[in-house]
């Protein structure tokens, strides 16, 4: 057996079909041990550590950080006899120096479920599911991951010349191809059995479309759903292909001049999360105006003092204060809709809407409500340092309980946010602008800024959440006042 | 919300009633070693029972030992998932107490049914830990012989095997194999979510009304996949005993001397004839539910850490060294023979053979049936329609 062993992506939780790499823990030419852990990788259920499968030295990393793996790709060699000189195996030796080297073809044929001889499936068992994950309940249930199956005997391998197997691709922007090239190759043929899943059947049904009469563009010439829909509409497989085929000739307005991003990881998550709770939890919004001025030169006071020299002190540091000093005059906005109760926490777990590049998250402060304003600023800090850094962990992302959307570092003035699942409330922090405000009878240049609110008006009425977002802009008209006034 | 300390009952004395909100948090924990390695002699049960345990100084060695090779053969299961040699694995880790405790209770003749977590029970019955990576690695059906080691077969539908248990506790008692102090015993495993589930409440009616010499043993992981305990009860585990009729006791199942205890006595109450009760081995599941599952979504990280200072392992190594029972010498050897022990079991995973498609037609009966020699005929030509087939 060769010393030199590739390392393939596992499914590593019941019938999933692609992992992404986020994180190598080893790096080419490292020694490492047997069971040590060697890169994270998210799925489509859990972010988990992969632990070497053999020890010895790092020989080749084949996938970088952020690239999406199908399930049974090699992504690492390790070399498990590292004190026996110089490698001379073919199987790396065409990347030298290169940082994505490719996988030897021996263990790409070892994808195959089969013995390794080079075939490719006339089809799939089981097809993914969107989400990279065959659906079945949760816990238990087959394994039929895109399963590939040595060819019937007598039968034509057709895509086989036209498909050769090669490891996942990042999800660069893919045009499906159309239906056309694969018109003939397995299709039903006329007066054979008709192919459809049967929920297709139940659609062609309820839309009266008589399957017998479509061509099918699916697997094997099986008919889709989107097959069904287009002869339900009276357009056909053919016709947009033609409208694209003129158009392109003027001005294009197809395929060639669109992008396609794969919806995944945050971007997947924040939609699954803004769609549900926005039909779900029946959102109000308030606005309020408030002169900060006062607040602005409290913040300049802080900053001036000795033992606040060394921490960053922010606007949003006396918003998140003002938000828990109005939880304790409240506590009912900082409650969860279950259904037949409603769950009024005493602990504020304080989100704070970040933008990375990884995208939008909302990690929040433990147990905010318990912080001195200097534990509060660190926290603060260590938060969007974090975030930042791309560190910020799902723990640190769970069990929020109400959150501050701090958008004014946009540069605008407010907004209507969608509230986070489970969450009550959620405040929109515009930008502090200096504007043209009547103070003591006088128009005068005054620093100002923009609440708003959005609640949940199962649980909060008009009434509460205008005392809560007004106790908030009392505070930040006046602080010391507030606090004098409130504790 | 995360699950504080529920309150221990120590010396006989109850400790000072703390106001908590949830029910689920009970002031009655049976406890002989707490998470500092003190040891307590004897406590008083809500019911008046005096638990106790005396054991020798290799006795005690004996428990610590099983503790570290099974949490060292468990991480070693989930290690060869990862790595794509199982399908699946369901660690017990951190509820290796519980299952030791509660597996060295057992006596030879008492019979066990497990769920698919408790690789610890498994080992106790001296079965080689091998048997259930076959299962998860998909080329077995678990492989032991559950009379011959009185171990029933991992059951994967949650709680299941409680009415299995139920039944043939039911038989023991039939046969006539009670009331004497070598008479037969029977537990059941299962979880704080399988008490939701309509078989464990049968379950209890049907072994509390026939007074089967039956344990249940639930081992509270605070966790049914993702749903906390608040979501499965309002009293504590242990109390849904009364309104069956049958003892209830709830053990901090991180202590395997008290778990100990409290099984022993619950299964001698049980081969006397004295009908069935409910042990609540109050634990956590430190792990994934499963290697499918990511708790760091439904759980935060104060809770696990609170948890960790509880664990089973460091306070009987604590106690060990503490009592100059075992010392630095002691623990090296366990743990070089839990290293031994593990890089094995990785070498005969990896060396278990890939079965023959058709011999999953040999087990359904035992003297085969017509119907399936059909089907083993259809499948084997279906099998041969393959190129490169070698049929």
């Amino acid at each position: 057996m060769s010393r030199i062993k590739e390392f393939n992506l596992p499914d590593l939780g019941e019938g999933l079909t692609e992992g992404e790499i986020l994180t190598w823990l080893v790096k080419v030419g490292d020694t490492i041990e047997l069971n040590q852990p060697i890169v994270e990788v998210e799925t489509a259920k859990a972010a988990v550590e992969i632990p070497a499968k053999w020890a010895g030295k790092v020989q080749a990393i084949f996938h970088g950080e952020g690239t999406t793996v199908e399930v049974g790709t090699p992504i690492i060699a390790i070399d498990t006899d590292p004190g026996a000189g110089p490698v001379d195996t073919p199987s790396t030796s065409g990347a030298p120096g290169g940082d994505l080297p490719t996988p030897s073809a021996a263990s790409l044929a070892a994808v195959e479920v089969a013995p390794a001889e080079g075939a490719v499936e006339p089809g799939l068992i089981g097809g993914p599911a969107p989400g990279g994950r065959t659906a079945v309940l949760v816990g238990y249930g087959p394994r039929t991951t895109a399963a590939k199956r040595r060819p019937r005997k007598g039968e034509v391998p057709a895509q086989a010349q036209a498909a050769p197997v090669r490891p996942a691709p990042a999800p660069a922007p893919v045009v499906t191809p159309p239906a056309a090239d694969r018109n003939g190759h397995g299709a039903a043929t006329p007066g054979g059995p008709v192919l459809a899943k049967p929920p297709v059947r139940k659609l062609a049904k309820d839309l009266g479309v008589d399957l017998s009469t479509l061509t099918g563009s699916g697997p094997l010439g099986s008919i889709t759903r989107e097959d069904v829909q287009r002869a339900a509409s009276g357009t056909t497989a053919a016709e947009p292909l033609t409208v694209a085929a003129t158009a392109t000739a003027a001005a294009s307005f197809g395929a060639d001049r669109e992008q396609r991003i794969p919806v995944k990881g945050v971007r997947k998550l924040t939609a699954e999360n803004m769609s549900r709770s926005a039909f779900t939890a029946p959102h109000v919004t308030e606005f309020l105006t408030v002169d900060v001025t006062r607040a602005m030169k409290a913040l300049d006071r802080l900053r001036s003092r000795r033992e606040w020299r060394d921490v960053r002190v922010s606007p949003l540091l006396l918003v998140a204060k003002a938000v828990l000093l109005a939880v304790k005059r409240h506590p009912m906005v900082n409650s969860t809709w279950a259904g037949d109760e409603i769950v009024v926490k005493e602990y504020v777990n304080l989100g704070i809407a970040a933008a990375t590049e990884r995208g939008l998250i909302v990690p929040n402060i433990k147990d905010a409500g318990r912080l001195t304003l200097r534990e509060l600023a660190d926290a603060l800090t260590d938060l969007v340092q974090t975030a930042k850094a791309g560190k910020t962990s799902p723990a640190d992302m769970s069990g929020g309980t109400l959150t501050i959307t701090n958008v004014g570092v946009f540069g605008v003035d407010t907004g209507t946010p969608i509230l986070p699942p489970g969450e009550s409330a959620i405040l929109a922090f515009g930008a502090v602008r200096e504007m043209p405000w009547v103070h003591k009878g006088k128009v005068r240049p005054r620093q100002v800024t923009t609440l708003g609110l959005s609640f949940d008006h199962r649980i909060i009425d008009g009434e509460l959440g205008s005392k809560f977002l007004r106790d908030i802009g009392d505070f930040l008209a006046d602080p010391e006042a507030a606090l004098l006034a409130w504790t | 919300m995360a699950k504080g300390d529920p309150g221990v009952t120590r010396g006989g004395r109850r400790a000072a009633p703390r106001s908590r909100k949830g029910a689920t948090g009970d002031p009655e924990l049976v406890q002989l070693l707490t998470p500092e390695g003190e040891r307590i002699d004897s406590v008083t049960g809500p019911d008046g029972t005096e638990y106790r345990v005396d054991f020798t100084d290799e006795e005690y060695r004996g428990l610590y030992r099983d503790l570290v090779l099974v949490r060292k053969l468990d991480a070693e299961a989930t290690a060869l998932q990862r790595q794509g040699e199982l399908g699946i694995w369901a660690s017990l880790l951190g509820q290796e107490a519980a299952q030791v405790g509660s597996g060295r209770a057992l006596r030879t003749q008492d019979m066990a049914f497990p769920t698919y977590r408790e690789h610890g029970v498994l080992y106790c019955r001296g079965i080689d830990p091998i048997m259930p990576l076959g299962l998860f690695r998909g080329v077995d059906q678990g492989g032991w012989d559950p009379n011959e080691f009185k171990f029933n077969m991992y059951t994967i539908v949650i709680g299941a095997q409680t009415l299995h248990a139920t039944g043939y506790a039911m038989g023991v008692a039939m046969d006539g194999k009670t009331g004497t102090d070598d008479g037969e015993a029977v537990i059941a495993y299962f979880g704080d979510g399988a008490t939701s589930q309509g078989d464990v409440n049968e379950s209890f009616v049907w072994a509390g009304v026939f007074n089967a010499p039956l344990v249940f043993f639930c081992q509270n992981n605070q966790y049914a996949i993702s749903e906390p305990l608040e979501r499965q009860t309002r009293i504590p585990l242990y109390q849904r005993a009364a309104g069956f009729g049958f003892p209830g006791v709830r053990v901090d199942g991180n202590d395997v001397l008290a778990t100990y205890a409290v099984t022993r006595h619950a299964l001698d109450n049980a081969r006397h004839g004295q009908g069935p009760s409910l042990i609540e081995a109050y634990t956590y599941r430190m792990g994934a539910h499963t290697t499918s599952d990511d708790p760091t979504r439904y759980r935060i990280a104060s809770e696990v850490e609170a948890w960790q200072a509880k664990d089973p392992i460091a306070r009987m190594k604590a106690f060990l060294d503490k009592q100059q029972i075992a010392g630095a010498d002691f623990f090296a050897e366990v743990d070089e023979q839990a290293r031994r022990e593990s890089v094995h079991l990785r070498e005969r995973v990896l060396a278990m053979p890939n079965p023959e498609p058709t011999t999953l037609f040999d087990h359904v009966y035992p003297n085969g049936s017509p119907l399936l020699d059909e089907q083993r005929e259809q499948f084997s030509k279906y099998l041969e329609s393959f190129e490169g087939s070698a049929h």
